[in-house]
């Protein structure tokens, strides 16, 4: 039975387990002291998760265990003996023998694939067989049990709320079960990092190669400061130096100046920025823009102006950010109380003056928090800087020369076909930590800003 | 203001200060100039407005205008005679299953040669391209009467030659196309084989499909995963957590989570769904899981959001006629809730959608020639195969990407005006 | 009083946190009576007639000490199904708070969750008859499946009292009902009490001295979380035996 078919025939034990309980229940006469316990569905839905919950736990477990336990049983067979040793060319071997076994493809690159085939088929069959049986018991013999319990004085609704509520307690913790998975994959990898290499030397080394790791000392080449620096330079610098300016005025344009019609209609129009695929932003920074700035360099007589300059992807990068500067300045300047501009405007100040001299002053942490923000997301941003920055680390000021980020190395580190204990590939996750830390403490350093911005105005 | 001359009366004390003339000239200019400050700074607004809006403009605009072409195709007309080639097949062997192997088998890509040599030179061959033949094959198999008469077929030209006859190619190309157009052979047409084929070598070969039902596939898992999850915990979170420590740190974790970068995401999906679980590498299944807990924060965020703004007198309502705490939240918050979880999800969803970071992170950047069926096949994502042929150096791939980008934007903006439909359909305002 | 009260309060203290809204309040209501309760704004009137369906347990920080039985049983012993108790003691609010559904939905939502009905049949003449108890029969009958939000005010919380009674409650409690309806809608409101009275005990909260004089039996006066004074109607309002009643209701403050 195919991994589908057992669900479906789970979920009809289950819809049979409601139904015949449901229709018991309805049997029941309604004992006249306690007129409100459990209604027929309530004791329907009883049974229904007592039929359908054992099965999908053991299932659930069983897809994570039983390709290991299949593959055990396929290396114990004989023609395992002539595999290679453990590496590349072995798993090759074994995924397409899987293929094969499973009647997903024709024909085999390795003959000892097809050797091992049957193996795997024989194995697989065994197992899902077994699956197969035991999840259909565990389906009736929750569902009989809980039948047994379908009585009129039994508080179904009771239980079946208690298994919600059970339900939705999982759910929320499941996000406390992400933050943990990521802090500690990314901890324990770059732990296993910094046993290669001294975390000083790959925070504050200044030359990064990770083309050529001499493996007697790795940290030679894996200091990550010029990453850093050009991380800061393209996201901090030159994204902001076009996104905080476009996004401060276009929020005080449209909140202050513009007709309600423009405003309804130029508001959703900039958000669009924020919904195009980063991906398109980078072909456009990559096929557009980088030439473009190219040209601009050496018009402006700089005749080494990279292809792959820090200045075209900060540049695509802060057009990508304006509608999060702009918004968050939008809400920073609506939360000024209205007295405040009133004030100034009843003094006879212009509209610009009130805005420069009285609202800006007053949300500037909100502004400021929301830049914050901004920066965070910058800063952490990938695909434009790997379609358009470069792949060379260097320590420059010069926006025109090409600059390499942290996200972009994270990616060129882990699409090679590298050992995954060598330390050029464990330095993707001591990358990914620096970021996962850097943007933690800056979102939490913004929302801080911002909350205390808000409650003062409340 | 009442501080016009006639208001200055006589007889102050001398130290009282003599009111602003607020006629004077030094006034009045300073006024003018301020008036100007003001125009300015307005002006300083709509221009950010205007260039903010111009980019996006260009974008779409260069996007547009590169991707059309993407969607066309230079054809030859190519005449044929199979009859002359006597390929080893009966009408039989074409009609049915077998067909494609036994015409590959019987040499019809040489047949397709031969037939373009005889037609435009000993050079016709390379001019074609590498999809020609089975733009024939088709041809016989809708028609096995091709194989007995001679016939002419509109077959697809190699990428230099297509970019030569549509836009400016190489000189040599240009050559050709001259001579061909000169005799008349040379069509235009749609190709429609961008949405039904997948990913291939030759970039007049290539299609979407393949990464369009990989992303399809991704997308369901997503979908399936973070959808029930995220509202779940917004219903936990909003109506029944009690205010703890737990509490504080299933939220704060939530509010973060949302604002880690994507690519970190990648790097959990690496370590923890292929390295320790050994889920298949790049797999729809753990794409999706990947986005799922990527997506699953947004829609949390969202549904509180939706839930906080439904009335504490529903509720108050409800428990009065004697609904439990579980049947206030499904029969009466959750319904009202709905339309604004679902705007949430839908915007989450689309988020996902143009998600590529995270998914290179896990290896779905493999080259994909077959659409997967299956969430453990290998597939790859519609914005991971944008940026597989952003990287290709043949020219014929620029207007594919670009054609690609047309389809995920096309597939986002569809998405978005569903999420403001609904929420204008069905927003209550209480 | 011949029979035994339907509701008895024995020595019942509510705090918030750390903050008393109720002070040690006894009171007995009876089976076929109206009790007004009255009392400045804040005096914990309100507080109080949510402690007796147990509504309060909805705020976090609210805790009840003492007893209050329902027909002899202690309604905050563990072993009380909330739900059922909320049942039989069912609650109008200040705010009309109709579903956002149709009328008809309305109503039946209660019988629905109770499992009271067999069948439609049996639904539809449920509803039938809450809505001719609620006096809204007519003037809904026709459009049924209508959103009751779309009723006017005095509509709308003829609704909520319809369905409150389409649950068969012993005791209804409500709290200031009349105070979001105009003086028209207030008199069908207070019609309508009358009418109730004998079938269901009715406890309502109001801040209009006249309408605890014209619908009620027995008033009980609160102030500052205290019972002052709890007697028959008609004396509270000719002759108070506390001061404090007098000067609330003589208007000296409040």
């Amino acid at each position: 039975m195919s991994a589908l078919g057992l669900l479906f025939t789970v979920a009809g034990l289950a819809l049979i387990g409601w139904l015949v309980a449901r229709m018991r229940a309805a049997t029941f006469r309604r004992p006249r002291v306690a007129r409100f316990s459990a209604l027929p569905a309530h004791h329907g839905w009883f049974v229904g998760i007592c039929t359908l919950a054992p099965p999908l736990i053991f299932l659930a477990v069983w897809s994570a265990t039983a390709p290991a336990l299949v593959t055990d049983a396929v290396l114990a067979t004989p023609a395992a003996a002539m595999l290679p040793p453990p590496g590349f060319e072995r798993a090759s071997i074994l995924s397409e023998a899987r293929e094969l076994g499973a009647g997903r493809s024709q024909g085999a690159f390795h003959d000892l694939a097809e050797k091992l085939a049957p193996a795997y088929a024989r194995a697989q069959h065994r197992y899902d067989t077994i699956a197969t049986a035991a999840a259909l018991l565990l389906a009736f013999a929750g569902g009989a049990l809980a039948f047994t319990r379908v009585r009129p004085d039994f508080a179904a609704r009771t239980q079946v709320e208690r298994g919600v509520m059970l339900m939705l307690l999982v759910a929320s913790l499941i996000a406390i079960l992400t933050t943990v998975g990521i802090v500690a994959s990314l901890i324990y990898e770059s732990v296993r990092f910094f046993r290669l290499v001294p975390a000083g030397e790959f925070l504050f080394g200044t030359h990064w190669s990770p083309q050529v790791v001499d493996s007697r000392d790795p940290g030679a080449s894996l200091g990550a400061l010029p990453l850093f620096w050009g991380t800061f330079f393209i996201g901090a610098v030159i994204a902001m130096a076009v996104a905080v300016p476009l996004g401060l005025m276009s929020a005080i344009y449209l909140t202050q100046y513009a007709r309600p019609v423009t405003r309804r209609w130029m508001k959703p129009t900039l958000e669009m920025l924020a919904g195009v695929p980063t991906v398109v932003y980078g072909y456009f920074a990559a096929l557009t823009v980088a030439p473009a700035v190219r040209e601009l360099g050496v018009a402006i007589g700089i005749r080494w102006a990279s292809s792959e300059s820090a200045l075209a992807a900060g540049l695509v990068m802060g057009i990508m950010i304006i509608p999060f500067v702009s918004s968050m300045a939008d809400d920073s300047i609506a939360a000024v109380p209205a007295a405040m501009r009133d004030g100034s405007l009843a003094m006879g100040a212009t509209t610009s003056e009130t805005i420069r001299k009285v609202m800006l002053p007053a949300a500037l942490p909100g502004v400021v928090g929301g830049i914050l923000l901004a920066v965070s997301r910058a800063i952490g941003e990938t695909m434009i800087v790997v379609m358009a920055a470069s792949g060379v680390a260097t320590l420059t000021l010069n926006p025109f020369a090409s600059t390499t980020t942290v996200t972009k190395q994270i990616v060129d580190l882990l699409t090679g076909e590298a050992e995954f204990t060598s330390a050029k590939t464990l330095a993707a996750f001591a990358l990914g930590l620096t970021l996962f830390a850097v943007t933690l403490a800056l979102n939490v350093v913004a929302l801080v800003v911002v909350k205390r911005y808000r409650e003062s105005y409340e | 203001m009442n501080n016009g001359p006639d208001t200055d009366t006589v007889g102050r004390p001398p130290s009282e200060r003599r009111p602003t003339d607020w006629k004077a000239a030094a006034v009045q200019r300073r006024t003018r100039r301020r008036y100007a400050a003001e125009r300015r700074f307005r002006l300083i607004g709509l221009a950010a407005v205007w260039l903010s809006a111009g980019f996006l403009a260009l974008l779409l605009a260069s996007m547009l205008t590169q991707g059309i072409g993407g969607f066309r195709q230079t054809r030859i007309a190519l005449p044929i005679d199979l009859a002359r080639e006597h390929l080893p097949v009966t009408g039989d062997q074409v009609r049915g299953r077998g067909a494609d192997l036994a015409l590959a088998g019987a040499g019809l890509e040489n047949a397709v040669d031969h037939a373009a040599t005889a037609a435009y030179g000993a050079e016709a061959p390379d001019w074609l391209s590498d999809g020609a033949w089975l733009v024939v094959r088709d041809a016989v198999k809708r028609d096995p009467s091709l194989l007995r008469r001679p016939a002419t077929i509109d077959v697809p030209v190699t990428s230099a030659i297509d970019i030569a006859a549509r836009r400016d190619g190489p000189a040599a190309a240009e050559a050709v196309v001259a001579r061909l157009q000169a005799r008349g052979v040379l069509s235009v047409g749609w190709n429609l084989g961008f949405l039904t084929s997948s990913d291939s070598t030759d970039p007049t070969r290539v299609g979407i499909w393949g990464a369009l039902k990989g992303s399809l596939l991704t997308m369901m898992v997503t979908l399936l995963l973070a959808f029930p999850v995220g509202v779940f915990a917004a219903l936990y979170l909003e109506e029944y957590a009690p205010r703890n420590r737990w509490t504080d740190i299933i939220e704060v974790s939530i509010n973060n989570l949302a604002a880690v970068p994507s690519i970190i995401f990648g790097l959990l999906g690496l370590a923890v769904f292929l390295n320790t679980m050994h889920l298949p590498r790049s797999a729809p299944i753990v794409g999706g899981l990947t986005l799922a807990l990527m997506t699953m924060p947004v829609i949390v965020i969202a549904g509180r959001n939706a839930i906080k703004a439904v009335p504490p007198s529903i509720r108050d309502a409800a428990l009065a006629v004697g609904a439990s705490p579980v049947q206030v939240v499904f029969d009466h918050v959750l319904p009202l809730a709905l339309p604004g979880i679902l705007t949430g999800t839908i915007i989450g969803m689309a988020r996902a959608l143009g998600e590529t970071a995270p998914l290179l992170m896990i290896g779905m950047r493999a080259f994909i020639a077959a659409p997967p069926s299956r969430l453990a096949d290998p597939a790859t994502v519609l914005p991971v195969q944008i940026f597989l042929w952003s990287d290709q150096v043949d020219r014929g791939f620029v207007e594919k990407t670009s054609a690609a980008i047309i389809v995920l934007l096309v597939f986002l903006l569809a998405m978005n005006g569903l999420a403001i439909y609904l929420r204008n359909r069905f927003e209550t305002r209480w | 009083m011949t029979f035994p009260p339907k509701i008895q309060a024995r020595d019942v203290s509510v705090f918030y946190g750390d903050t008393r809204a109720i002070d040690h309040v006894s009171i007995d209501v009876a089976q076929d009576n109206v009790v007004a309760f009255i009392g400045p704004s804040g005096c914990g009137k309100s507080t109080f007639l949510r402690t007796l369906n147990r509504m309060n347990d909805t705020v976090a920080s609210a805790r009840v000490d003492g007893q209050i039985l329902l027909d002899g049983e202690d309604i905050y012993a563990p072993d009380m199904d909330v739900v059922q108790l909320r049942a039989r003691v069912g609650m109008v609010f200040q705010k009309p708070n109709p579903f956002p559904k149709s009328i008809y939905e309305n109503v039946a939502y209660g019988p629905r969750i109770h499992g009271l009905a067999a069948a439609r049949a049996d639904l539809d003449e449920m509803v039938e008859r809450s809505l001719r108890r609620a006096g809204l029969w007519d003037e809904v009958k026709d459009r049924l499946d209508d959103s009751g939000t779309a009723l006017s005010g005095g509509q709308q919380q003829r609704l909520c009292i319809a369905r409150a009674i389409a649950v068969d409650p012993e005791v209804i409690l409500m709290d200031e009902p009349c105070s979001a309806l105009d003086p028209i809608a207030t008199a069908k409101i207070e019609e309508l009490i009358h009418e109730l009275k004998g079938r269901y005990a009715i406890v309502i909260v109001t801040h209009n001295m006249q309408q605890a004089a014209r619908v009620s039996q027995q008033t009980a006066f609160f102030h500052l979380g205290q019972l002052v004074e709890f007697a028959p109607t008609s004396d509270i309002f000719t002759n108070p035996r506390e001061e404090r009643t007098r000067d609330y209701i003589t208007g000296r403050y409040g």
